[in-house]
């Protein structure tokens, strides 16, 4: 008994011959320029595309709901009608207060510059002692948390009183608003630090200096990125209230100005304006962070 | 006219404060050991030895008793006594190169030059085979990897005592099994004092002169010292069916499975 497959008179010829593979061609790909800038594209629409949707139906029910009784809020419309100039041209300045949103808003950001770095130094400072420190913990939380819940603008009139001058008093009021934020996440940071790189900074028997140069500040820097970027959200919503109250060129005192003149449609652009700055100072804050603490993450 | 051990850990004693609650950790732990000596520490979780670890690290102060390390009686910690933690803690801001370079630069500076430290960062990369990676983020190499930056830091602080805290505990077994081995090779090459925690019965009998079996806590002490009769080097596909071996093994896990089985049967 032998099986027909195996059967040895089978002879070489009887051997199926191998047939040559038939070459299929392949359906043509597009280029790898087209696919990466497709999808690139689908990306960006992905992004972009809701939003501008999203903003379009609420123009069109702006639009659609504002009857345009004079003194109300105005439409869209009407909004581009009266303060087109403001619109289209934020650079324009013929003196005095009488200026382009854009150097409005300059001046607003300038003061912000200067209230907010003060308190990032001042705030970092605070943070560590107290982070570090059980005594000064146990002293100064429970001053910070109750001022901390002072609003910004409770400290307008002592800090008149006490400073006498418009503009140092709107940068002390920026400071003292964007610090609290600093001070308690940069502490919070400190004392989280993990037990682990205390005990490295023990063992290698580093100087207080050392400790805080290779150790301290790396460890605690997504902590004190954080609380930068909740202050200085908070230092623009402190410049706009200020600049109301002290008067002369700021993006706040503009907004006042315009109120007095019942010109309501010039306060919505600066609305636009104050948002889109104040979401470009996140931003911008964010990205140091990230900049800053690269590959910090522990893992 | 006592002559005492390289490092003697004597009548050692740690109580802990909490609150109004006092608990024993361990009590009167008595243990000498000579220059070259790699012991191991083993015992159940809780049987309080990372404890011992951090006392003769400094980390933790004694209740009573003392370490007394080269004539010189410990209290605090230092770069002569290194640790390997066990879960490596580089510092994840500096590259694999920085991490070394601290330990160095710290304990070198004032005593060697520039290129000399440079020199010594890479010498202790290479001992545990990092070199090709000195460039790189911890977050950016494998567990094992970290072990052996970890363990190149505390080599490159020329210590009198390695004190390793389970360095291998949160490794593959095959990653452990290579680190164990470049580990007994840096020990046969430098001939370090080495004093390992750990809670393998394999990894201890493998690699130490003597193994220390801790009684179960509170008010832990050492139970029983097990000598490891096997000759340097040791292979570990040889060993592991030699006599010795087998007797160490065995004395090692009597110890811990029969006679100081785990806290609840023992309470």
């Amino acid at each position: 008994m032998s099986l027909p497959a195996f059967s040895e008179d089978a002879g070489p010829a009887s051997a199926p011959v191998p047939k040559p593979a038939e070459v299929l061609p392949m359906p043509r790909r597009p280029g790898r320029f087209a696919t990466r800038s497709l999808a690139l594209l689908r990306g960006v629409a992905g992004q972009v595309l809701p939003p501008v949707v999203t903003l379009a139906v609420i123009l069109l029910l702006w639009q659609g709901l504002s009857g345009d009784a004079a003194g109300g809020l105005p439409a869209p419309a009407t909004i581009w009608l009266e303060s087109r100039e403001l619109i289209v041209d934020p650079f324009f300045d013929r003196g005095g207060v009488d200026k382009g949103l854009f150097w409005h808003a300059l001046t607003s950001l300038q003061r912000v510059a200067v209230g907010f770095s003060l308190s990032a130094i001042v705030g970092v400072a605070l943070g560590v002692l107290v982070g570090s420190s059980r005594l000064a913990h146990r002293s100064l939380d429970p001053i910070f948390q109750v001022l901390r819940t002072v609003p910004p603008l409770a400290w307008l009139p002592i800090s008149l009183a006490a400073l006498h001058e418009a503009n140092p008093s709107a940068l002390f009021v920026i400071f003292i608003t964007a610090i609290w934020p600093i001070v308690i996440n940069t502490a919070v940071g400190v004392r989280n630090i993990p037990q682990d790189y205390v005990n490295v900074g023990r063992v290698l028997r580093l100087s207080p200096p050392e400790y805080f140069l290779t150790i301290l500040l790396p460890a605690a820097t997504p902590y004190i990125f954080t609380g930068l970027r909740i202050g200085v959200g908070m230092s623009w919503l402190a410049i706009v209230a200020s600049e109301m109250l002290l008067g002369g060129v700021g993006v706040g005192f503009f907004i006042w100005d315009q109120y007095n003149a019942s010109r309501i449609s010039d306060i919505v652009v600066a609305l636009v304006w104050l948002g889109l700055v104040g979401f470009g100072l996140d931003r911008l804050v964010a990205l140091a962070g990230r900049i800053v603490s690269r590959g910090a993450s522990a893992s | 006219m006592s002559s005492r051990a390289y490092l003697s850990i004597e009548n050692v004693g740690v109580t802990f404060n909490a609150g109004e609650r006092e608990t024993e950790v361990l009590k009167g732990v008595d243990l000498a050991v000579d220059q070259g000596e790699f012991i191991s520490i083993i015992g159940h979780s809780g049987c309080g030895k990372s404890t011992l670890l951090n006392v003769v690290a400094g980390l933790l102060p004694v209740t009573r008793g003392a370490v007394i390390l080269d004539k010189q009686a410990v209290d605090g910690p230092g770069p002569d006594r290194a640790v390997v933690f066990q879960n490596h803690s580089l510092l994840p801001w500096l590259t694999v190169y920085e991490n070394v370079r601290l330990a160095v630069d710290k304990v070198f500076r004032g005593k060697r030059t520039r290129a000399e430290r440079h020199d010594l960062t890479l010498h202790n990369l290479a001992l545990v085979q990092m070199i090709h990676a000195k460039d790189k983020k911890p977050h950016e190499i494998s567990g094992g990897m970290k072990q052996r930056v970890g363990l190149a830091r505390a080599l490159a602080m020329e210590p009198k005592v390695l004190l390793l805290d389970e360095p291998f505990g949160a490794l593959d077994a095959l990653t452990r099994a290579n680190l164990q081995d470049s580990v007994m090779e840096i020990h046969a090459k430098l001939g370090n004092t080495v004093l390992m925690i750990t809670h393998d019965v394999d990894e201890a009998v493998l690699l130490s002169d003597r193994i220390v079996m801790m009684t179960n806590g509170p008010s832990a002490e050492i139970g029983e010292i097990a000598q490891v009769g096997l000759s340097r080097p040791r292979r570990r596909i040889e060993v592991d069916t030699s006599p010795a071996y087998i007797a160490a093994r065995h004395a090692v896990i009597e110890f811990l499975y029969a006679r100081h089985a785990s806290l609840r049967a023992a309470a």
